[in-house]
């Protein structure tokens, strides 16, 4: 469970969020949507501890965010930022051994080798195991990114737009993986996503973030409706349906 | 890996016993004490400069850094230039060596740490910020040293200007026992640290991901920094390019993002580049030619190499 209480943010004096006070359950995906700086990055920011906590108060499955030591967190919470860039040359199987660093501490172990080589292979990564990150295209690198922090082998993961750069094969497989993550392995995965679809297909609970305040929230199907939707992007969104699945029409 | 290291370590080897024996005449025993102090010398300092690099690229993310951009040679430089004002070039140049280690040491350890200490407000601290300060102090430095050499004396210019370059020929002996303690204390640091800068090299939001305390270990390795690079500076005087040289060699040779391999790898290249390097400017050029202007151009190549090869790291 990730409690989140009464937490604002300000960044050189513009706020950024006021007050959010929301619960995220154990298990499951929860999309955080809404419009461009509605301070989705900020608040995954501030739960995984990225930026410092100004007011408020935030536990992970019951540790204060900002008072567990950092290497404990390590163990419970992973992130993912969106610019998805590493400064140093590795291959694709150093890198996702990096995940397993908070375990580790520098010194690996069959365990920790076995969890690698179960992440290269999660993630159709085995056949570029050697390859060096930055000879990769972007969704190659996404997906090695994401493998890393699935091989950090947390209770909670934190990703903040994988879907960038992705095309819509790419974005779709790493979809169905988050899925089977929460369901086969009962991670729990918080996503922001910008294309709204996605969240209505795969996440359980949403999560809308309009001006740094928490717009709507609940089960998905609660929150996808014409007038929530519309008010939170401030733009005519229309919902259908193509067979079981509901269809968010947004760009027409 | 290890065949590398071994090949690397005979190199080095290989390089001291030349550099201990080749041409020796008379008492042996005289000749190896004198020999030994002075390879001594080179090793602390060269395995100070490389270790320095490695880290501080490390921590700024950007191979063709080198700490030496933020201006600790300028500072040096101004320092000699206002001890020459006030004593004079032949007070200077009478200056006991230890007072005047003593000055340099404390000087440029002071302004590392108060430069570095720029971060330590900051919740997110902005390396780039602090290497652009250090940048433009360095430039404040070198037109205020500018301006008071053409000042002074030009006898007193000479004096300043030979103290203006790194002197490989003559490290003083007796101040190589505090130099080398303070290096190894701060290589001890650093090999410490090993692991978490090879996580550190991700980048803040990674390596914070992973549980590394980034604004702790960033700290602890610019203090670590700030040792190296002040005693090495006071030792031999500044060397701009040297530190970029053998680190872009060890990458070359070892090709590993761990520092547990980078950081002895890079102190070995060091080595070998001092050691050989001097053996050939005394044993086959006599001295004609001076090893920290070969280094300086080699590196300042290399440099620009690094630079027009790769914009983007």
């Amino acid at each position: 469970m990730i409690e989140i209480r009464q937490v604002s943010h300000r960044i050189g004096g513009t706020p950024i969020l006021s007050d959010i006070d929301v619960t995220i359950p154990k298990g499951g995906i929860t999309a955080l949507i809404g419009p461009n700086g509605a301070g989705k990055s900020t608040l995954l920011g501030l739960v995984a501890r990225l930026e410092r906590l100004q007011a408020g108060r935030i536990a992970v499955d019951g540790l204060d965010v900002a008072r567990t030591p950092t290497d404990r967190l390590a163990r419970t919470l992973a992130i993912l930022r969106q610019d998805g860039t590493v400064a140093a040359r590795l291959t694709v199987r150093d890198l996702v051994g990096f995940g397993r660093y908070p375990h580790h501490k520098g010194w690996p172990g069959p365990a920790d080798r076995d969890a690698v080589e179960e992440a290269l292979e999660a993630f159709d990564l085995a056949p570029l195991g050697t390859r060096f990150v930055d000879t990769l295209s972007g969704g190659q690198r996404q997906r090695a990114m994401v493998a890393m922090t699935y091989a950090q082998g947390t209770d909670y993961i934190l990703l903040d737009e994988p879907l960038n750069n992705l095309d819509l094969a790419h974005a779709r497989a790493l979809m169905q993986r988050l899925r089977g993550m929460a369901d086969r392995h009962g991670r729990t995965i918080v996503v922001v996503l910008h294309e709204v679809n996605y969240a209505a297909h795969y996440a359980d609970r949403i999560i809308g973030l309009r001006d740094g305040r928490i717009a709507a929230q609940g089960p998905a199907p609660e929150v996808l409706t014409e007038p929530t939707l519309s008010s939170l992007f401030g733009s005519p969104v229309r919902l259908g349906r193509v067979g079981e699945h509901t269809v968010v029409l947004h760009h027409a | 890996m290890r065949a590398r290291f071994l090949w690397l370590g005979l190199g080095l080897l290989l390089a001291s016993a030349l550099f201990l024996t080749l041409g020796a005449r008379g008492d042996w025993g005289f000749v190896l004490m004198l020999r030994g102090t002075r390879l001594l010398a080179l090793l602390v300092v060269g395995a100070a400069m490389a270790v320095a690099t490695v880290l501080f690229q490390t921590l700024s993310g950007n191979r063709i850094l080198t700490p030496s951009v933020m201006g600790f040679d300028a500072l040096f430089v101004l320092l000699q230039t206002m001890l020459a004002v006030t004593l004079g070039g032949f007070g200077l140049a009478s200056l006991p060596a230890q007072i005047r280690f003593g000055l340099e040491l404390a000087l440029l350890l002071a302004a590392a740490l108060a430069l570095f200490g720029t971060l330590l407000g900051q919740s997110r601290p902005d390396l780039h910020r602090m290497i652009l300060t250090g940048l433009i102090f360095g430039v404040l430095f070198r037109s205020l040293a500018g301006f008071l050499q053409r000042l002074i004396d030009p006898n007193d210019f000479a004096i300043v200007q030979s103290a203006a370059f790194a002197r490989f020929n003559a490290i003083p002996a007796d101040l190589l026992a505090l130099s080398t303690v303070l290096t190894l204390a701060a290589l001890g640091a650093a090999w410490s640290l090993r692991h978490r800068l090879d996580v550190m090299a991700l980048g803040r939001d990674h390596a914070v991901s992973l549980g590394v305390d980034h604004r702790r270990t960033l700290l602890l390795a610019l203090v670590v920094v700030a040792v190296l690079v002040s005693v090495s500076t006071a030792l031999v005087g500044p060397v701009t390019f040297f530190g970029l040289l053998v680190a872009a060699l060890a990458q070359l040779v070892l090709r590993d993002h761990r520092h547990a391999v980078l950081l002895p790898g890079a102190a070995l290249v060091a080595g070998i580049v001092l050691v050989a390097g001097q053996t050939l400017v005394e044993r086959v050029f006599h001295l004609s030619i001076t090893l920290a202007v070969a280094v300086e151009f080699a590196g300042g190549l290399l440099f620009l190499a690094l630079v027009l090869r790769s914009p983007a790291r």
